[in-house]
């Protein structure tokens, strides 16, 4: 499940990958023409929208790629940057902004590719540009007031809107067609002849119609979670899936034994979990299965995870969850914690026993139920802190 | 040699954002341009008047950020790869050469002037706007944030209300 730093690509090699996708993003940039500050600004003077389709088309690439891969669970949107929003600075940084496109010519990344193919004018812009940083560096107490104001933290569009993410998406998406439609119009008013260099036909259906598919599937497709949720609800389903159980007898013996490869996974509720916490497990929630560190809890090597949870039903449906999700090793404590407790810790144990076996089982019992009440209690101060990966800092 | 013409803009659209799509799914951020600049001057200030780099909170909170090494940024390496993936570019299209772009009628004094004022301005800006068009605009529409978006709309209402102002210097 992406993204893939830090866990498959390190920090470090990701300042390589940082390099070669540096490269993509110059070459593409300065092919679509964006090396030129007349072709950038003809944008605000109608002649050339080039920057428009450009910019529409790969917000709307990306965005519905980034709803499609966290969709489908290949993508852990939790993780991934969403840039903060701050109000009014947004507001009045995007204004001089603006002003400084029309009045330079350039915004940073352009200029960067513009100065590569030796434009001045664009040299000059990026020596501009580290002069606003500076003097922003430096008067920073007078800005800071406005830089930190009305601070929303990480939304998103569609929860400001109160809309569904591919409502928004799909809207966001015809929005943009709409805007490729118009400009056309715009061009050829202002310039006094269709636009050439872009062989409209062919490309525009084509791309108006994928991404109409891409509109339809948002609202079709179900979420992967939801399905998930929805199969493990149905009892039917939930026996047919094949999971192992683990009696409370050998969940005790392998506790006191302190076999290292038992990683409980508790799935009562907090209260619960605090009152009687076993050794060697964690406090979890279905929807934390969903999440990438969920996950990695479940997939360490030889780890036998034991799904428990007040009765064996709530636990084997985690449990299938995570089975969907391709989580292996998996065992469902039988009878759930009801029948660990009328078993191990409070067991009623028969006054005399008739055969070896009996008395041997007596025997287990009566120690388990000195040892593991022993061992919750060691347990009870204990605090596990969950390992939590934080949001990718991203931005500028 | 003619250069060669520049590529269909919807083309160019769908591969810019399929590599903002592998970069958010790879790092888990977005593209970006003018935090590279700011590593930069942060590094420049540090170095040369390292006193005051400690004294100030902008320079001092970057340096904590960045475990006193502000060039070690995703974005200085990324826009290292730009400069070479727009030379490489330009290289096969036949568009390198030293000129100063300026509409016909405007004094290369003023396309000096303009485009320092124009860096600054944009340069300051960002620093607000958290991100310019590539890291707070672009990347914000990717991942459908709210302040990418409306620092989108901010940047592109600016221009156009100012575009009438400044129109000699470019029609």
């Amino acid at each position: 499940m992406g993204p893939l730093v830090p866990d498959i690509i390190s920090n470090e090699l990701n300042f390589v990958v940082a390099i070669f996708i540096g490269i993509a993003f110059g070459y593409i940039l300065e092919q679509a023409g964006f090396s030129t500050s007349k072709k950038l600004v003809g944008l605000f003077y109608g002649y050339d929208f080039t920057v428009l389709r450009v910019f529409f088309t790969a917000g709307i690439t990306a965005m519905i790629g980034v709803i499609a891969f966290a969709h489908f669970g290949i993508l852990d949107i939790s993780l991934i940057y969403i840039n903060p929003t701050f109000l009014y600075s947004a507001l009045v940084g995007g204004l001089i902004m603006g002003l400084g496109f029309v009045i330079g010519g350039f915004c940073p990344g352009t200029s960067v590719c513009a100065a590569a193919i030796g434009k001045i004018d664009a040299i000059i812009f990026v020596a501009g540009s580290f002069i606003g940083v500076w003097l922003f560096a430096e008067a920073y107490p007078v800005f800071e007031g406005l830089y930190l104001a009305e601070n929303w933290g990480n939304i998103t569009m569609f929860e400001v809107l109160g809309t569904s993410q591919a409502l928004f998406a799909f809207l966001l998406t015809v929005m943009a067609v709409g805007a490729f439609i118009a400009v056309r119009f715009v061009e050829a008013k202002v310039t006094g002849k269709p636009n050439e260099d872009v062989p409209v036909k062919k490309y525009f259906y084509a791309f108006v119609s994928i991404m109409f598919l891409f509109g339809l599937t948002a609202f079709m497709l179900p979420v992967k979670k939801e399905v998930v949720l929805s199969k493990v609800e149905d009892e039917k389903f939930l026996n047919s899936v094949e999971i192992k159980r683990i009696t409370s007898d050998e969940l005790a013996f392998r506790l006191m034994d302190k076999d290292v490869r038992i990683n409980i996974l508790d799935f009562r509720t907090p209260e619960q979990f605090n009152r009687t916490k076993l050794p060697q497990s964690f406090n979890m929630t279905i929807d934390e299965l969903f999440t990438k560190d969920g996950g990695k809890m479940l997939d360490v090597r030889n780890n036998i995870n034991v799904f428990i949870a007040e009765n064996e039903l709530d636990a084997m449906k985690a449990a299938v969850i995570a089975t969907e999700l391709g989580h292996s090793n998996i065992r469902v404590l039988e009878g759930g914690m009801n029948k660990f407790y009328t078993e191990i810790i409070n067991p009623s144990l028969p006054l005399t026993t008739s055969t070896r076996q009996e008395e041997s089982n007596v025997r287990f019992k009566k120690k388990a139920s000195i040892v593991i009440p022993e061992l919750i209690e060691k347990n009870k101060n204990i605090v596990v802190v969950k390992k939590e990966s934080k949001r990718v800092i991203g931005g500028c | 040699m003619e250069q060669t013409k520049y590529m269909n803009p919807y083309i160019a659209g769908v591969l810019l954002g399929l590599l903002l799509l592998v970069t958010i799914f790879i790092t888990g951020r977005g593209l970006g341009a003018s935090g590279a600049v700011k590593s930069s001057v942060v590094a420049a200030v540090t170095t040369i008047a390292p006193s005051h780099g400690e004294s100030s909170k902008f320079y001092s909170d970057y340096m904590r950020e960045h475990e006193n090494n502000p060039l070690k940024n995703w974005l200085v390496f990324e826009v290292i790869g730009v400069i070479i993936g727009a030379f490489i570019s330009g290289l096969v299209s036949n568009r390198l050469n030293f000129t100063l772009e300026r509409k016909e009628g405007v004094t290369s004094k003023t396309r000096i002037i303009t485009a320092l004022l124009g860096g600054a301005l944009f340069g300051l800006g960002a620093q607000l706007g958290r991100g310019c068009t590539s890291g707070s605009a672009l990347s914000g529409m990717a991942v459908l944030s709210f302040g990418g978006i409306i620092t989108m709309l901010a940047i592109f209402g600016g221009a156009y209300a100012f575009a009438y102002f400044f129109r000699k210097l470019w029609i």
